[in-house]
């Protein structure tokens, strides 16, 4: 190895170690504004994907680009030097942002053109016209040095401490007024209408949600660039919602979401100072993302593959132990199915596969997850017994299938033959408190434990 | 309080004519309709309602698909605006007298794929109340749980609102407009694709109201179970066919006039309006 390449390392390992020790006061001030700006993004992002206005967002950052253009070109004709100045350029992205917001508005509601439509036009039309003025700002003697294209592409390092205090100020501000209107925004996002009737001005309140999220994005735009600010606002509360179902928690976990992915892309973005922070921001949220989608609590994919198997799985564990019962009962006799004879009778594996339409795979894993869990216990003679409380259990399976038949029988109008089936489903999520009642109702047609089936057992038959 | 001792002081310097107090059945009626129209469009979908609902009593407003039901109860709350008339409630516009009218919006009107719980809901019932800027306190959670209560609902009050039946999302909604307290109710649809017990539960819960003197207006679909529930209805089909106490409107020929194909010449009145707009 070179020594060159040791420098290169050395030097990184440098910059890294800086960037995350904070030594560097303007790393410090840039990596503080952007988290809160972060923060602030999950928190009015997540009424914004609520209301269903995320794509509105995108709409606003492409409609900045020909402000901030023009911005600089007045600027610099009125006073030349002054078109670097922050200041100027998020009002000029400010006024045409709200302006094409305002364009898709007007579109929405004095034309037919939906929604959808109505966004991709006024996007193409105000990132067109930005482009175009962009070439025009290239061309002056300025443009080229003013670092506009970090609008576009977002760069962290640009930031000069004063800037970041500006997004940071209005990030603290957004965020309380977010956490101050909270009720409000939710009732608004969920039903608009009622709040009206209550004597909400939801135009009030929309233009105020629009508002922050346009204040979100246009502030976003120096740090992640006007082509990803939207995920700043739309990653986080989407990730989120796999968690909780509750808002507050969604908001908050949003609200960390969101600062988190900020932090990161600052660190790596001041430790290697060609990678830009807005994709590094951006794919950092994804990475959360991904991880919510998978492992979510609440709907990730995860848990809910597991706990639908884990259902199927009590079912098919209590129709594997009433079909021993079954199976054992006319040999043993109605009145002898006692736990203690259940227990003692040899079950043949092929009668007992032959009691249920099983496919063969899904009967042997049962069947061995039944002798896993200690219900069935194999015999020399490659047979089944139960155990002592498999069959404790098998009573309670067969007592819960047939009195939820005789009721389905008694009360309805059923076709006996669809009973079965018909309790096949419901029988499995009875609780115990449930079957006391349907006991109750039951009480003077039934003899005392186990009821007799009121219809032939398929497979006992033969 | 204070208003009688001062009247009374001046009366004693000076004699002066007693004011006339219009004390007339109008402003003490919990509805008054006079001569609303609404248009969507242009394209007219209520017609010159009028109408006086009597105190505490349960009323059903009756009419086919498209007759304008929802709208006059949109057109009542200012959800839509009216193109004439006006509404009083307890005699005043519906802007001063808000804390005494309860809303139940249709159960599809909303997505309630919406991270909040049954409690949360109910509580929106009382956002006006607790104020801006102004968390939902103990007091507040409790009294949402009172009303839940009172919907048979209250072992469901911290469950996500996705996963209750569509039975039990009525009841929540419901229990929003019970928790206000108000005196004058607008339920539209509370029985479309309810179970059993939730119908049972929604009518007990309707006829405490009137009990305790409330007037409830309810947009309803089910003919068979008019006469059963409510005390008066209002048949509409863009216009008013009839209203009045069930036993003597709600007969056959003014079913007729409602769902029958006598308004033809009004239909083709209003497609002929919305004509020059749909080009």
């Amino acid at each position: 190895m070179s020594a060159s390449s040791l420098l290169a390392v050395d030097s990184l390992w440098e910059l890294f170690s800086r960037a995350i020790s904070l030594r560097d006061y303007n790393t410090r001030v840039v990596l503080a504004g952007t988290t809160m700006l972060g923060i602030s993004g999950g928190l009015v992002g997540t009424f914004l994907v609520l209301r269903k206005r995320a794509l509105a967002a995108d709409v606003v950052s492409h409609a900045a680009l020909p402000g901030i253009a023009v911005a600089f070109l007045l600027a610099e004709r009125l006073a030349p030097g002054s078109g670097r100045s922050t200041g100027v350029l998020l009002l000029g992205a400010f006024v045409s942002g709200l302006l094409g917001m305002a364009m898709t508005l007007a579109i929405r509601r004095w034309t037919r053109i939906k929604e959808d439509a109505a966004l991709a036009i006024v996007l193409g039309l105000f990132f067109g016209l930005g482009m175009a003025l962009f070439t025009v700002v290239q061309r002056t003697k300025t443009g080229n040095a003013a670092g506009l294209s970090h609008f576009i592409f977002g760069k962290t390092a640009s930031l000069v401490a004063a800037d970041v205090w500006l997004i940071g100020g209005i990030s603290v501000v957004v965020a309380l007024l977010c956490c101050g209107v909270f009720k409000e925004f939710s009732l608004l996002c969920f039903d608009e209408e009622f709040a009206a009737a209550r004597g909400y001005r939801t135009t009030f309140l929309d233009g105020l949600l629009t508002l922050l999220a346009v204040t979100v994005t246009l502030i976003g735009l120096q740090s992640v660039g006007l082509l990803l600010v939207v995920a700043l606002l739309l990653i986080p509360p989407t990730a989120a919602r796999f968690w909780s179902n509750d808002l507050k928690v969604m908001s908050g976990l949003a609200a960390v979401i969101g600062g988190a992915s900020c932090a990161v892309g600052v660190v790596l973005s001041a430790s290697f100072p060609r990678l830009a922070a807005g994709p590094v921001i951006v794919l950092t949220g994804s990475g959360l993302f991904v991880v919510s989608l998978v492992f979510g609590k609440e709907r990730g994919l995860w848990p809910r593959w597991r706990s639908q198997r884990q259902f199927e799985q009590r079912i098919g564990r209590s129709d594997l132990l009433r079909a021993c019962y079954e199976l054992l009962e006319p040999i043993l006799g109605p009145d002898q199915t006692t736990q203690d004879s259940l227990t003692k009778s040899e079950i043949d594996e092929f009668e007992l596969s032959a009691m249920r339409q099983w496919p063969s795979g899904r009967f042997h894993g049962l069947v061995s997850m039944a002798v896993g869990e200690g219900l069935l216990s194999s015999t020399s003679t490659d047979g089944y017994r139960l155990t002592w409380r498999g069959a404790e259990e098998a009573r309670d399976a067969v007592r819960r299938h047939r009195l939820w038949e005789i009721y389905l029988l008694t009360q309805t109008d059923l076709d006996p033959r669809l009973v079965d089936r018909g309790a096949d489903g419901i029988e499995h999520v009875l609780d115990p408190q449930q079957l006391a009642e349907l006991e109750r109702q039951l009480a003077t047609q039934l003899p005392q434990g186990i009821p007799p089936s009121p219809h032939p057992i398929a497979g006992a038959v033969n | 309080m204070s208003t009688p001792l001062v009247v009374d002081h001046e009366a004693m310097l000076e004699p002066v004519p007693q004011p006339v107090v219009r004390q007339t059945a109008p402003a003490k009626s919990p509805l008054l309709i006079e001569d609303v129209t609404v248009a969507y469009h242009h394209r007219p979908v209520l017609w010159n309602i009028d109408y006086q609902a009597p105190c505490g009593k349960l009323i059903a407003i009756i009419g086919p698909n498209g007759s304008g039901k929802t709208t006059l109860i949109k057109a009542i709350l200012d959800l839509v605006p009216r193109a004439a008339g006006q509404v009083l409630i307890f005699g005043e516009p519906y802007g001063q007298q808000r804390h005494r009218v309860g809303y139940v919006p249709q159960r599809t009107s909303v997505d309630w794929d919406f991270p909040v719980s049954a409690l949360d809901v109910v509580a929106m019932g009382m956002y006006r109340k607790i104020g801006w800027l102004r968390p939902v306190s103990r007091k507040y959670r409790d009294a949402a749980k009172q009303a839940l209560d009172r919907v048979g609902m209250v072992d469901f009050a911290s469950r996500q609102i996705s996963q209750l039946s569509g039975g039990q999302q009525q009841r929540v909604f419901l229990a929003r407009a019970l928790v206000q307290n108000a005196d004058l109710y607008f339920m539209d649809e509370p029985f479309a694709g309810v179970d059993a017990a939730t119908e049972r539960a929604i009518v007990d819960i309707l006829r405490q109201l009137r009990e305790s003197g409330k007037t409830v207006i309810v947009v309803h679909h089910d003919l068979q179970t008019v006469h059963e529930y409510f005390d008066e209805v209002v048949l509409l089909n863009m216009r008013l066919i009839a209203t009045g106490p069930t036993a003597d409107v709600f007969t056959p020929d003014n079913l007729r006039k409602t769902y029958g194909g006598k308004l033809a010449l009004l239909d083709q009145l209003g497609e002929k309006m919305a004509q020059p707009r749909s080009r």
